[in-house]
């Protein structure tokens, strides 16, 4: 863990005036280093920054520490690839009609990953905690409960105030945010429609962010709508405009799940374990020449129900 | 005794939503508790607001367009407000989530749950998906709901590993850990409802399902639950109960009767 010196030196020598931050997706990901610790937006099979995920793959990325607030089917894929050896999350699976990942039982039940169990909310008030810049914060949650003995070093105190018991939750400050979303100027000014989930506390904790967008806009675009920006250009290291760059997870607004993808992913790892995974690999990540070229296996008529059933929300 | 017009799972759902009070608000979620919250908002309790873990607030779900989780964008739809993850759980930290909704792999004689491993932690038979929020409403929302099939299996002496917290170890423990509020309210399943008493904090048969008898219970259940002396009944639903329902989920996704 960096000290708070450490961390404001880090905020200290980044180039933080306008810039144009626009790049490719792999010169993005390549800011990411071996044993970095990184922290994934959205939640579940919601807002995932899929194409820096597998991107990160594809570069053998190797001893990250992965941080979600639900982890889905991108857990299996970072897990099998070797990228990740440990998991901090509250609940790993594909989803609740899917069952439980045989991929994520694999690894934990033979311990070959490390799977860190925090309560949803605590895990929020970490990132939280690291976006303000201080080292805790107090909670009344998951206290008496078996996750804390698990939570080597976690504290429980008596508050000086009024006495009460509370748990000290430790500030996460990633090395790396990988976040997507709707629209984002080349500058990095973000702007999200729909669920935020933790996405703005993780790009104010994290040392560096890298930005997956549908869309980048103009910064004019965004001056005309400041209200919608909800994370600031001066946060961002790094802009890359990847369209269904959360696919086959949904995007608020632009596309549900592609639930035909996600059955047949998961069919394949359910019944074959980590060697489906490493076949899923092989066609889907390793083979493909770029995002657009894994979006095509995917199938136009997918992408485009999703597309519809995704705009729908807007539908009165 | 003639064959009930219900299944077990239709039970559970009709007795869940029978808890729920117009003008209070509660942490829905996916699946069958969702659909009892909806129930109850089209029987009695028109005013009740359902928050999701995924960050709404009051959502409109349509008939039969259930979403199959509460972390997406048709949970969002028409709701009153979307705010990030951990703002929404943290509005039960301030006081104002009346009701937790909650399942697990297992239940204890005291409440908790357990949804984290089978079998010793240390070296688990099987490693479950986890937590999620289910911790953070059971430490927090002012009455959990707990619904579940009941088999011997899952209402176990002691779980593998609490999760989420019940009344603990009993007695004043929860309130000694620090969780100062809440604990489990009622405890719903398809042979009966089962309540805590006060003092002990040990499970105890309130009511029994009609044609349920209190040995069937017992031999359903891995402790010693606290049985009263005068056996009450649930009233059985009611046509406009089980109308309803189906109309919520016509195809039986998840109210289907489960299988033994």
């Amino acid at each position: 863990m960096k000290s708070y010196l450490e961390l404001r030196d880090i905020i200290d020598k980044k180039d933080r005036g306008l810039r144009d931050k626009v790049v490719s997706l792999a010169e993005a990901v390549a800011l990411i280093e071996n044993g970095d610790t990184i922290a994934s937006g959205g939640c579940h099979y919601s807002r995932t920054p899929m194409a820096a995920v597998w991107e990160m793959i594809r570069q053998k990325k190797k001893d990250l520490t992965y941080c979600r607030s639900i982890t889905s089917t991108e857990g299996d894929l970072l897990l099998v690839a070797g990228a990740v050896k440990h998991v901090v999350t509250s609940w790993f699976s594909p989803g609740v009609t899917w069952g439980v990942s045989a991929v994520m039982r694999h690894y934990m039940e033979k311990k070959l990953a490390v799977f860190e169990e925090w309560s949803h909310m605590t895990l929020g008030l970490r990132f939280r905690a690291g976006g303000m810049g201080i080292p805790f914060i107090p909670a009344r949650s998951m206290m008496g409960s078996d996750l804390i003995p698990c939570l080597p070093g976690l504290k429980e105190i008596d508050c000086p105030y009024t006495g009460e018991k509370l748990v000290l939750v430790p500030a996460l400050n990633p090395d790396v945010a990988i976040l997507h979303t709707q629209r984002c100027d080349p500058y990095g000014n973000v702007q999200s429609d729909g669920l935020p989930f933790m996405d703005q506390d993780i790009a104010m904790a994290a040392n560096k962010v890298i930005v997956t967008t549908e869309r980048i806009i103009s910064n004019e675009q965004v001056r005309r709508q400041p209200d919608q920006t909800k994370i600031p250009f001066f946060c961002v290291d790094a802009v890359v405009e990847v369209p269904y760059g959360c696919m086959p997870h949904e995007l608020y607004g632009e596309y549900e799940p592609d639930f035909a993808s996600m059955d047949a992913y998961v069919k394949l790892m359910m019944s074959k374990g980590p060697d489906g995974v490493r076949e899923y690999l092989d066609k889907y990540v390793y083979a493909p020449a770029s995002w657009n070229d894994y979006l095509a296996l995917n199938g136009f008529k997918n992408i485009l129900q999703a597309t519809i059933r995704g705009r729908g929300i807007y539908n009165d | 005794m003639t064959k009930p017009n219900y299944n077990t799972a239709e039970m559970v759902c009709i007795m869940s939503a029978r808890f729920l009070e117009d003008g209070k608000i509660v942490f829905g979620g996916a699946g069958m508790p969702l659909v009892s919250c909806i129930l109850a908002q089209k029987l009695h309790a028109p005013r009740l607001t359902i928050l999701f873990e995924g960050g709404v607030i009051g959502p409109h779900i349509e008939v039969g367009k259930m979403p199959p989780s509460t972390n997406e964008q048709r949970a969002a739809r028409r709701a009153n407000m979307l705010l990030s993850i951990t703002d929404i759980l943290l509005l039960q930290q301030r006081g104002y989530v009346d009701y937790g909704f909650l399942g697990g792999a297992q239940i204890d004689m005291y409440g908790n749950l357990n949804s984290s491993f089978i079998g010793d932690p240390a070296k688990p038979k099987v490693r479950l998906p986890g937590t999620g929020g289910a911790n953070d409403i059971a430490s927090l929302a002012s009455k959990i709901l707990v619904a579940m099939h009941h088999e011997k299996k899952r209402f176990v002496e002691k779980v593998d590993f609490i999760t989420t917290p019940g009344y603990l170890q009993g007695g004043d423990t929860r309130k000694k850990a620090g969780l100062v509020v809440g604990g489990t309210y009622k405890v719903i399943t398809h042979l009966g409802i089962f309540g805590f008493d006060e003092q002990s904090k040990k499970m105890r048969l309130e009511t029994l399902h009609p044609g349920v008898t209190v040995e069937e219970v017992r031999e359903r259940t891995g402790f010693e639950l606290l049985i009263p002396d005068q056996i009450s009944y649930t009233k059985a639903p009611t046509d406009e109960e089980l109308r309803i329902l189906r109309e919520l989920d016509p195809d039986q996704r998840y109210t289907k009767p489960k299988e033994e």
